[in-house]
């Protein structure tokens, strides 16, 4: 499946904020340049605008891991969404390859079992059911779901159907992934479990992630490079590179004084 | 527990209108007893079954079609913006329209046949089942939208893997509101012109002063309706349950 992706690279360039090339993208390269975003809640005179973002710039090159962490309210959804397209810029320019979002909450639907979850995105664009769940039969034993491909949502638990999710995602077939607090509703245990199997699982299916989290060890845990937002206008404040070899661990003395450092950043902000 | 206090209400309704009937001094023209009822579910049992089964399709018919053209509006409203601002007021302004007054036009246009009456009782039932399976159909989460969107599905692949299956539940929900008005329906439709069915069958019996026959009629309708409502509610549980709970 690692082929499935090749060309067709998608750019959204909204209002250049310089005369410099456009990104030349490879297959998942993501560029973010001075982008800012900017809501208004309200209406009529009560009417408000809320700066989400604000001068935020953000490379992720093909096949690297980035988390991006930052408080809560600090426009990381709003950064993800617009990597998806599903949201435009109001200044500066988002160019990036194909992304498909894997939100905090599962969304599996309820009416499907798990290997139909599993092969939505390739219902979605045309396969038929048996071969949608063909694509996703040999993803279920690779990635520890062996068993449950028969299961209903509801009998699966949280972290079984984040695995779930997770396939459905990668079964999109999108050489970018953005990850939205995947783990935000598990328990810690589950969590940390999760976070085991999903840096085995970008071990063995590489893909440019994005993943933005408001755990900074889970950041550390899983990506190559941290990048720190700042509160509301959200900017990159810090970008901390992890050399750490994986698997990792949190107890490692490399990534307990990079977690120093970026909680000096949080704080900083 | 739920079985046993339904039959205890019934039983205590059937006992104080006995009483009410015997020593109340109300004429069996008015308001026959249970008993006389009861008997007259028993000697006209053929009469009885015979007329049931042509108001029971004619039900059966008029809320499958109500689902059907309700489900197929309800989609053409959520799809288009437009659509909804121009016929919503209009659907509304449709359920005020009193079936007496249609139902004549409808027996001109149609016949005397089953077809008026399927047109009747659908028109009676399209409405709430207009009204939940949009309310259905908007309900789907807008983060389960978005992830369709970066899936690039179309607007049909939205609507056949995620929005149809979500409502399905809600549509039904909207059957079971029309069934017990979907019966009153039935019997104008037959009173508007018929030769057969439960409702012609009153509309004779009150005249030849045969009270007891109308109201075995009566009976024979609300068990139809208890017994659709359930069905109705058992297929929504069904669907809902694979939903929700385990296989």
């Amino acid at each position: 499946m690692g082929a499935s992706y090749r060309g067709g690279v998608l750019t959204r360039a909204v209002r250049p904020t310089d005369g410099r090339s456009r990104a030349s993208l490879e297959d998942g390269d993501v560029a973010l340049r001075g982008v800012g975003r900017v809501f208004t809640t309200g209406r009529g005179r009560r009417a408000k605008p809320i700066e989400a973002l604000a001068g935020l710039t953000l490379r992720v090159h093909p096949g690297e891991v980035v988390a991006v962490v930052g408080p809560s309210g600090c426009g990381k959804t709003t950064l993800l969404e617009l990597v998806c397209g599903l949201q435009a810029p109001d200044a500066g320019a988002v160019a990036a390859a194909p992304a498909v979002l894997m939100p905090q909450r599962d969304l599996l639907l309820p009416w499907m079992d798990a290997l139909d979850n599993a092969g939505l995105a390739r219902r979605v664009s045309g396969a038929s059911r048996e071969q949608a769940r063909a694509a996703a039969r040999p993803l279920f034993a690779a990635f520890g779901l062996g068993g449950f491909e028969d299961q209903r949502p509801a009998a699966l638990s949280g972290g079984m159907r984040q695995r779930v999710a997770f396939l459905r995602t990668l079964l999109a077939g999108k050489p970018v992934l953005c990850l939205d607090e995947p783990f935000g509703a598990l328990d810690a245990l589950t969590r940390a479990e999760m976070q085991a199997w999903l840096a085995g699982a970008l071990a063995t299916e590489p893909r440019t992630t994005l993943l933005v989290t408001h755990d900074v060890e889970e950041a550390l845990l899983l990506a190559d490079r941290v990048a720190v937002l700042s509160p509301r206008p959200g900017r990159v404040v810090a970008e901390l590179e992890v050399p750490a070899p994986r698997p990792r661990r949190a107890t490692d003395p490399a990534l307990v004084a990079l977690r120093e450092q970026a909680m000096e950043a949080l704080w900083a902000g | 527990m739920g079985r046993l206090s339904a039959a205890a209400a019934v039983v205590v309704l059937l006992g104080a209108w006995e009483l009410y009937a015997r020593v109340g001094g109300i004429e069996e023209l008015v308001l026959p007893a249970p008993s006389a009822i009861g008997a007259a579910l028993w000697t006209d049992r053929g009469l009885l079954a015979t007329n049931f089964l042509v108001t029971a399709t004619e039900i059966a018919g008029g809320v499958a079609l109500a689902l059907v053209l309700g489900g197929t509006l309800a989609v053409a409203l959520h799809v288009s913006r437009p659509l909804r601002g121009a016929l919503y007021p209009l659907l509304v302004a449709s359920q005020a329209i009193p079936i007496v007054i249609l139902a004549p036009l409808l027996v001109i246009w149609l016949g005397f046949g089953v077809l008026p009456k399927l047109a009747i009782i659908a028109l009676i039932c399209f409405f709430p089942v207009v009204v939940t399976t949009l309310d259905g159909l908007r309900a789907v989460d807008p983060d389960q939208r978005k992830l369709l969107r970066t899936m690039d599905a179309s607007r049909t692949a939205l609507l056949r893997f995620v929005e149809l299956p979500a409502a399905a539940p809600a549509a039904l929900s909207g059957a079971r509101i029309a069934v017990a008005v979907a019966v009153v329906g039935a019997v104008f439709a037959e009173y508007a012109g018929s030769s057969e069915g439960l409702g012609h069958l009153m509309l004779q019996a009150v005249p030849q002063l045969d009270t007891p026959r109308a109201w075995a009629a009566v009976v024979v309708l609300a068990a139809f309706a208890v017994a659709l409502f359930t069905a109705l509610g058992a297929l929504e549980r069904r669907l809902t349950h694979n939903a929700g709970g385990s296989p």
